[in-house]
């Protein structure tokens, strides 16, 4: 029974990690620039594609005819070579087998630049209009951002290999001295769950020890009083912003071997993330992050079979449920603090 | 009931001989075809609802879809167990879905804010979740709800025998396919409007200004809000009842995409593109989307070929390449662009505009030096 | 000489904000038909004795009583229909609608209760209001501005705006909190004039303020707050000449 359910709990670990990044940038871009922003999801769909993209550029290939050779159908050979490896050899062909993790060197930059330019171009004039209209014209960039990578990369789901050396599973029961091969755990996803926890701490620590962050944090705190210090806080709200964004992002690119990304898994998050945050507290980080893991594992236990069997169609729904609940219980959430977003 | 100030009726009026003569002045737009048409007058209805809430309290929701899809899934089960009419149809599903609307507004607007809209919505999600999942005996999953030749009936068999062949939704024994079937909407939307204008105009209606305005001088002025704002919800959300049952009605077939969150977001879509808060505003929304939407996914690749054709080679092919990303499958990401222009610079939708030229018109027909008299200006919804 | 009828009793109240005491041991009589101000310097607690009063906070042991009921623990509405209105340091109006319709509000809430579903009813056929409304105006002398947007009155005139739209209830009780704050010398007296203009009608009113000349020009009665305590209670003069009130706050302020 212990087996059962610790696998449950390592089973929810993953989506719970992806639930606590997104719900960590929406909280970040809410509680520094008071943003309700529904275009947060979309910034995960775009680093996964930008997975998607690396992977198809390091795939470009030439197609040579070998006339020597002829295929069974009588017609010359094709013989096709990826570009990276026709030109770096053995090195393009590890950088193909890695796309997945070395696409992230694309990603910070483009995420970044993609969160600066929307902070500048748009968000920047939402701050003081009301919350509605936020939404509104977050969920406005949202769908164009969906549906331009429609355009581009088609509607259905792409999938993307995972490194061929972290396929498989671990032993974890083996690892912590219990049985072998009755608590295995996919690589991948134990890789996913320590690098949403490189990502949260690396953030919590960026807050915590710079200048930078502690300017944010009482930001944060009281906007207004910031405000009058006069300290530029503009152009760290706009760094702020980028960096939800790159957050976002590489959530979204070290999620894709996990499930291909389609153009509309931003949506698919970001509805549940908006649940996350709620649950978590509105403007609250360690509340984001908390809530996110805890509704990953619970999700994950409400489809065991047995769960299923007592209470029909519960892992479809618990999320919201317990949203539901949360909010009328506690109405700040569970970490949330006093007076944010009463109005 | 009392009289209607006499810009109320013209108003009214106008509405209704707009409305009934769409299948003519819609003809030149290439428009007047039934199915349109009533589409046309089901996301009128859908619009016009979902204003009385968001509209005149402020409250924004982002479950209202859930609300017209039990209405489709309460008019199909009507036309299942009771009776091929559509009345009987339309009764039980306001009915059904004012009840719905009823318990999720109850517990909704226990909050406000981004609360509330995080709240229906995921009370929407719950909703559509379910219907794909556990409620299958009832939505009939993936497949949709639909009409079949083993349908009980009830109330029909009861009085006569059951026709051969398909069956599909009457109206006192008329088919209601075709023009039938716009002229049976139509008459729907223009009693919503109607409604919907003495709403607005009532003491009712001024409560339901008086808290997107201000809530806390409405609390201190001596006024539950919390009853008013759910009536106005549970308004609402029959509206959105009326519109999906209409939409079972021209076609019978209830599938459980209609409840999610994005078709919530289009009905928000509307009410803003047309101006929230006033009474014509999203029944325009509705109208120019829904017609777009028509347009543009009809658009492909060979008419783009054709309009561009007296241009050179070159640019023609260049030209055919960026602007097929904003039609037929595209349609979409013009959406979306639209929207956020018009949230971004016209807050108050195409109604505002409209107000804004008067406005311009009206200064440039007065004489400078008589500066106009200070005029009462109605500020537009947020 | 008969007793005078109290009408809002504020007994023993004490509120604590964690380890800060706001208010201790308030006990307070306000008397039908008089003006009482409630003065002290910044801090003193004048905001959080009105929000006790208002319902909006729970003091942490004592009641309010108004008219033999108890306020503690209701709701704004209810206190409202209860006939005790409230104006705001920052004017609470609704900056959309026009002046006419901000104050027709109130005067349906005084004639309807807290909810009425008349949603099919027309607000142009409540000719008995609308005539209540303009009266009012007129009183205020703001019946030209009636069809303006309350948002674009200048800052004299929402006040004067959110008076009349408390005086239309006709209510047994009126709460100022500050009533000229952050106005210029000119509507701060055009403000008093209209106070001393309502203040022949009988009606109850609590006033909380710190600008002496106000206070002194409208007030029957005058309680002393400083740190959360009541340190001096009575008329005018009898507060003027209060030595505790010269040291811990007058002498202070001038």
């Amino acid at each position: 029974m212990f087996e059962v359910i610790f696998l449950q709990f390592l089973n929810g670990l993953d989506k719970g990690a992806a639930y606590a990044l997104i719900a960590l940038g929406l909280t970040l871009v809410f509680g520094t620039l008071g943003v309700v922003n529904f275009a947060h999801g979309a910034l995960f769909m775009l680093g996964a594609f930008c997975a998607v993209m690396f992977r198809q550029l390091l795939t470009l290939e030439t197609v040579t005819l070998d006339p020597e050779k002829l295929s069974p159908w009588g017609a010359p050979l094709e013989i096709r070579e990826p570009l990276v490896q026709a030109w770096f050899g053995d090195f393009g062909a590890v950088l193909v087998n890695y796309s997945v993790p070395a696409s992230i060197i694309i990603t910070i930059p483009i995420m970044l630049l993609v969160g600066i330019a929307l902070e500048r171009g748009i968000i920047k004039h939402f701050y003081k209009r009301p919350h509605a209209e936020q939404i509104l014209v977050t969920f406005g960039l949202a769908i164009v951002a969906q549906e331009v990578i429609k355009s581009f990369f088609g509607p259905n789901p792409i999938p993307q290999p995972m490194p061929t050396d972290l396929r498989g599973a671990a032993d974890i029961g083996a690892f912590l001295g219990m049985q072998a091969n009755v608590i295995t755990y996919p690589i991948w996803r134990l890789i996913y769950f320590l690098f949403s926890f490189v990502i949260i701490g690396g953030v919590f620590a960026f807050l915590q020890f710079t200048t930078f962050g502690m300017v944010v944090r009482a930001g944060m705190a009281d906007r207004e009083t910031v405000g009058l210090l006069g300290i530029n806080i503009d152009r760290r709200f706009t760094i702020m912003f980028g960096l939800a964004a790159v957050v976002a992002g590489l959530a979204g690119v070290m999620y894709t071997p996990l499930l291909p990304p389609n153009y509309h898994i931003g949506m698919d998050f970001l509805v549940l993330s908006f649940v996350v945050v709620v649950v978590g507290g509105m403007g609250s980080l360690p509340g984001a992050v908390a809530a996110g893991f805890l509704l990953g594992i619970l999700q994950s236990f409400a489809s065991m079979t047995q769960v299923k069997a007592l209470i029909p169609g519960i892992d479809q729904i618990i999320i919201y449920l317990v949203a539901v609940v949360i909010l009328l219980v506690l109405p700040r959430g569970l970490f949330g603090r006093r007076g944010v977003m009463e109005a | 009931m009392t009289v209607m100030s006499r810009n109320d009726l013209l108003l009214f009026l106008g509405f209704t001989v707009v409305v009934l003569a769409m299948p003519i002045w819609l003809h030149p737009f290439g428009a007047a075809y039934p199915d349109l048409l009533q589409r046309f007058m089901i996301y009128g209805i859908f619009a016009v609802g979902f204003n009385i809430l968001f509209g005149l309290t402020g409250y924004l929701s982002f479950g209202h879809a859930a609300f017209f899809g039990v209405g489709s899934y309460a008019a199909v089960w009507s036309f299942k167990l009771l009776s091929l009419d559509a009345i009987p149809a339309m009764i039980f599903a306001i009915v059904i879905s004012g009840l719905f609307a009823l318990i999720i507004g109850y517990v909704s607007l226990r909050r406000s804010g981004i609360y509330f809209s995080i709240l229906t919505l995921a009370f929407a999600q719950m909703s559509y979740n379910l219907a794909y999942s556990v409620l299958t005996p009832i939505t009939n999953g993936e497949t949709g709800l639909q009409l079949t030749l083993n349908d009980p009936r009830y109330l029909d068999r009861a009085m006569f025998e059951a026709a051969p062949g398909q069956p599909v939704p009457t109206l006192l024994g008329q088919s209601l396919g075709g023009f039938a079937g716009f002229y049976f909407c139509a008459g729907f939307l223009i009693l919503a409007f109607f409604i919907a204008q003495r709403i607005t105009s009532s003491p009712f209606g001024m409560m339901l200004k008086g808290i997107k305005s201000n809530q806390t001088r409405m609390n201190y002025t001596g006024f539950n809000t919390k009853p008013y704002t759910l009536a106005a919800f549970v308004i609402s959300g029959m509206y959105a009842g009326l519109a999906g049952a209409l939409l079972a009605v021209t076609d019978p077939l209830a599938g459980a995409e209609r409840m999610q969150w994005t078709a919530s977001g289009e009905v928000v879509l509307m009410t803003i593109l047309g101006g929230a808060g006033t009474l014509v505003g999203p029944v325009i929304g509705a109208w120019l989307i829904k017609y777009f939407e028509n347009i543009f996914s009809a658009i492909n690749e060979n008419i783009l070929h054709r309009f561009f054709d007296f241009l050179p080679d070159g640019v023609d092919n260049v030209l055919v390449a960026i602007s097929s990303k904003f039609v037929g499958e595209g349609w979409f990401l013009t959406l979306g662009l639209v929207f956020v222009l018009i949230v971004v610079f016209l807050p108050g939708g195409i109604m505002e505009g409209v107000r804004r030229i008067a406005h311009l018109f009206d200064r440039s027909r007065r004489s400078p030096t008589k500066p106009g008299k200070a005029t009462p200006h109605p500020q537009p919804a947020e | 000489m008969t007793t005078p009828n109290v009408v809002l009793h504020v007994a023993d109240v004490h509120k604590r904000f964690g380890g800060l005491h706001a208010l201790a041991d308030i006990d307070l009589q306000v008397e039908e038909g008089q003006t009482h101000a409630i003065i002290g310097p910044n801090g003193a607690g004048k905001s959080t004795l009105l929000n006790v009063i208002i319902g909006k906070l729970a003091p942490s042991s004592g009641q309010v009583v108004f008219d033999g009921a108890i306020l503690t623990g209701r709701k704004p509405y209810e206190i409202n229909q209860l006939g005790i209105a409230r104006v705001f340091q920052t004017p609470e109006i609704f900056a959309d609608l026009s002046v006419l319709h901000n104050v027709m509000i109130p005067a349906l809430a005084k004639r309807d209760g807290a909810f009425k579903l008349n949603l099919l009813r027309s607000l142009d056929s409540e000719t008995g209001i609308r005539q209540e409304a303009e009266d009012m105006l007129e009183d205020v002398g703001m019946h030209s501005r009636r069809e303006m947007a309350a948002g674009s009155l200048s800052r004299g005139d929402k006040r004067r705006m959110e008076l009349a739209m408390c005086l239309i209830q006709h209510p047994r009780l009126l709460l100022l909190d500050e009533p000229t704050a952050g106005m210029s010398r000119h509507d701060t007296n055009t403000t008093i004039e209209l106070l001393k203009k309502i203040k022949s009608r009988g009606m109850t009113k609590v006033i909380i303020e710190h600008d002496m000349h106000v206070v002194f020009s409208l007030a029957d009665k005058i309680s002393v707050l400083a740190q959360g305590r009541i340190i001096a209670d009575g008329t005018p003069d009898q507060v003027r000449g209060n030595p505790k009130v010269q040291e811990a706050y007058l002498g202070g302020a001038h």
